[in-house]
């Protein structure tokens, strides 16, 4: 505002102003106008009063003319200020002095989003509204209208162009940013309120009170169940359900109920006695083959000597060899009777028969049928009891469980070793045909056309009968009928009776099948053949007493030998009429048999406990082993055998003892190979050994 | 009669039948040795009779000797029951 001094034209200027506004009075209607009324009426009304310290002047001075130039200048600026420079040590002019009028301030509280305080504000906003969502929703929301109602304030408050104070402001602020972080999370859940005159109204209910309701039950039982699945496992849950459909197949190929009802019965019995049974029972197995175990190890020498023992001193015997003992084999229940029969299982070479009965006329009781393996000495693996004496016995060389035994009294009985009952298979009987007199040997024969089995059996009553198991039943033929030749009596009516010659022993050609040698207790052997009933093929006056046993040999075909109580073996060839070798053992020779690995060698035992071992092919006139075998002293042996793979004999005595012997090495010779040669093994090769060992007989019986 | 055998044969200390769980139904030693050979060679065996089948399957465990050096126990195991013989081999 300029001083007094301009207030003339300032006059002047109202008054052109006036005449101004009432010229345009008509056009503007504005605020403007009415100033310029309120002045004219003022103008008019009063008359220009003089105030008392105005300035006199005159009206020259009054029409001057001033000019006045609009600058930027501010007019209250200072214009001449000085500062104390001390450098100069003067008070110095200061050129520029700032222009800068200020008409108005306010402080206000926007800030921008970009600036540092913003982003902190925002920050720290973001966080609360964070944790403002994780309160209830209902909280959100009140909290939202909240917003919203503070909201609208602060915008009210924006709309004013008033003064305002910091801290409503700031608070509006505050809201403002929340309320856009609010946003930018719940944008579709923010309502479009009205601005001006919007009003939330919430009202809540009740909440029912809660309650808890529980029941618990007992916990079902549980228990632990834990498996191990290995491959055998599955294996034998596949095992087992492959038999269970093979059984349900079964079950619907027999439909018949009365089978079902006989089968139901049958179970039911077999548990019945089961549970009876001791549990001991159960573990019959497991126990056997503890048995064996527990006897392996007691007689753990024995069974390495039958393995690996072969007796070194040989090599400096000089043709001379020994018998070592291994096992003895006895039993409580035979220990009275003697060993009437011995006999190894074709199939199970450690399992071998022995047949208890009595020599004796006087003293007959009762007979045993013991089957012993050499993996178990101290039990036999069956037992078997008779009434009368087995004399003899022989095991299917196909059918390794049926043994045919011969009784003293004339019987003969199959038993089957597959069947646990001590009670023979099949029997003959009186009605059946059987001897009158004791039997002293039978031999299985081939099955018959009709697949039957088969086997013979000689007696002292004269007769060779077969007996044929038909249908469970034997049937007996008179093969032959042992007639003592040129003794017949003659009866005072003429007839001609025959006296009935005994038979002692027989055996069976390998291959020929009909032809078989007979022996009696004359001391004759006969050659029969199976279709000849009454005339024999040959005759041979073989020993001044009973022929003990008569054996062929098992490589040649031509060559058997016998043994008989008067002390002599001999061996012959069937197509000559003299034997070829004769030995003479100083005692009732029991029993002779043929080794199988060679032609030439055989034993032989005598009542006084010796064994004789011979081999032709190295001695022809002495025994290469001649050793005291028996149990004890008194015993007297009955009976010898060689088992057909280990080189190991059985010997039996009269007081029911089985001795097991090894041979020694120089028993077993075999032929030395020439150098160059092949060795030949086989039987060709054997029956040639003896061949040579005939013919030097033989020549030399042709010479003389 | 076998079990009876057994006991009576030479060397033989003890003899105990165990049933499939281990638990000893017949013997003729004391009640605490019984109890623990049974448990221990129960273990023993499975783990041997696994062993056995794992190879192969159709396979079987027939016996089991564990020989030491006082004596030898031998163990046979059947369907349900486990024969156990302890004998001192008298060398």
């Amino acid at each position: 505002m300029l001083p007094a001094s301009a207030k003339a034209p300032h006059k002047q200027s109202r008054k052109q102003s006036i005449s101004i506004g009432r010229g345009t009075r008509k056009r503007d209607e504005d605020s403007g106008t009415e100033v310029g009324e309120g002045t004219d009426e003022w103008a008019q009304s009063k008359a220009t009063v003089r105030p008392p310290d105005q300035l006199e002047l005159t009206d020259a001075e009054l029409k001057e003319e001033f000019t006045r130039i609009l600058t930027a200048n501010n007019p209250h600026a200072p214009q001449n200020i000085v500062r104390y420079s001390f450098k100069e040590g003067t008070y110095k002019l200061i050129g520029f002095v700032n222009q800068l009028a200020v008409h108005y301030t306010q402080v206000g509280n926007l800030i921008p989003k970009d600036s540092d305080e913003g982003r902190r504000q925002h920050y720290r906003d973001e966080l609360v509204a964070v944790s403002y969502q994780g309160s209830q929703e209902s909280a959100k929301v009140i909290s939202e209208t909240e917003n919203l109602e503070e909201d609208e304030e602060p915008k009210e408050l924006e709309t004013e162009s008033g003064s305002q104070t910091d801290v409503p402001a700031a608070g509006a602020a505050e809201k403002v940013t929340e309320e856009e972080l609010m946003t930018p999370k719940q944008p579709k859940e923010r309502k479009l309120t009205n601005q001006f005159n919007f009003s939330e109204r919430a009202s809540q209910t009740f909440n029912n009170p809660l309650r808890d309701r529980e029941c618990q039950m007992e916990p079902p039982p549980r228990t632990n169940f834990s498996a191990t699945a290995n491959q055998w496992e599955i294996y034998d849950a596949y095992v087992e359900e492959l038999e269970k459909q093979e059984k349900t197949k079964e079950k619907e190929k027999a439909k018949t109920p009365v089978a079902k009802k006989s089968g139901k019965m049958a179970m039911r019995k077999v548990t019945s006695m089961e549970s009876q049974t001791d549990d001991i029972i159960k573990v019959s197995q497991a126990a056997k083959i503890v048995e064996r175990m527990v006897n392996q190890n007691t007689y753990d020498d024995v069974a390495q000597d039958f393995k690996y023992y072969e007796d070194a001193a040989d090599e400096y015997r000089d043709q001379v060899g020994t018998l070592l003992p291994l096992w003895k084999f006895q039993n409580d229940k035979a220990k009275r009777l003697s060993v009437t029969a011995l006999c190894w299982n074709p199939k199970y070479r450690d399992l071998f028969a022995v047949g208890h009965g009595s020599y004796d006329f006087m003293k007959q009781s009762r007979g045993m049928l013991l089957l012993y393996s050499m993996k178990n000495p101290s039990f036999p693996e069956y037992m078997f009891s008779s009434d009368s004496g087995i004399m003899c016995l022989d095991i299917h060389v196909d059918h390794p469980y049926l043994v045919a035994v011969g009784h003293y009294d004339g019987n003969v009985a199959i038993y089957n070793l597959k069947k646990p009952h001590s009670q023979p298979s099949f029997r003959s009987s009186a009605k059946s045909g059987k001897h009158s007199d004791p039997v002293w040997q039978v031999k299985w024969q081939k099955d018959d056309m009709d697949q039957n089995l088969n086997f013979f059996s000689v007696s002292s009553d004269g007769r060779i009968v077969s007996w044929t198991l038909v249908k469970s039943e034997l049937v007996h033929v008179d093969v032959i009928k042992l007639k003592v030749e040129g003794s017949t009596t003659e009866v005072p009516e003429g007839l001609q009776l025959h006296t009935v010659g005994c038979g002692t022993a027989f055996d069976f050609h390998k291959e020929i099948d009909y032809m078989f040698l007979v022996g009696t207790e004359e001391g004759k052997i006969y050659k029969c053949s199976k279709s000849y009933s009454s005339q024999f093929l040959d005759t041979y006056d073989a020993h001044n007493m009973a022929v003990d046993a008569v054996s062929w040999n098992p490589y040649h075909t031509k060559v058997f030998m016998s043994c008989s109580s008067d002390w002599t073996v001999k061996i012959w060839d069937h197509t000559i009429k003299t034997p070829m070798f004769i030995y003479d053992l100083n005692s009732a020779v029991g029993d002779v048999a043929w080794a199988p690995y060679s032609s030439t060698v055989f034993a032989a035992v005598t009542t006084d406990g010796k064994a004789h071992v011979f081999d032709l092919a190295i001695n022809k006139y002495e025994a290469i082993c001649n050793q005291p075998v028996a149990a004890k002293k008194k015993n007297k042996i009955t009976h010898v055998q060689f088992n057909p793979i280990h080189p190991i004999i059985i010997v039996g005595d009269d007081r029911g003892h089985i001795i097991c012997l090894k041979l020694s090495p120089n028993l077993r010779k075999m032929p030395k190979e020439k150098k160059g040669q092949e060795v030949q093994k086989g039987p060709a090769v054997e029956i040639a050994k003896l061949d040579k060992l005939l013919n030097l007989v033989r020549e030399v019986k042709i010479k003389t | 009669m076998e079990i009876g055998e057994i006991q009576s044969h030479k060397g033989v200390i003890g003899t105990m039948v165990v049933n499939a769980e281990g638990i000893p139904i017949r013997t003729t030693l004391d009640n605490s040795t019984t109890v623990q050979y049974a448990g221990l060679l129960h273990h023993l065996t499975m783990k041997a009779k696994s062993t056995v089948r794992d190879i192969d399957p159709q396979n079987d465990l027939t016996f089991l000797r564990i020989r030491s050096k006082k004596h030898e126990i031998m163990v046979a195991p059947d369907k349900e029951y486990l024969l156990i013989v302890i004998q001192n081999p008298c060398e």
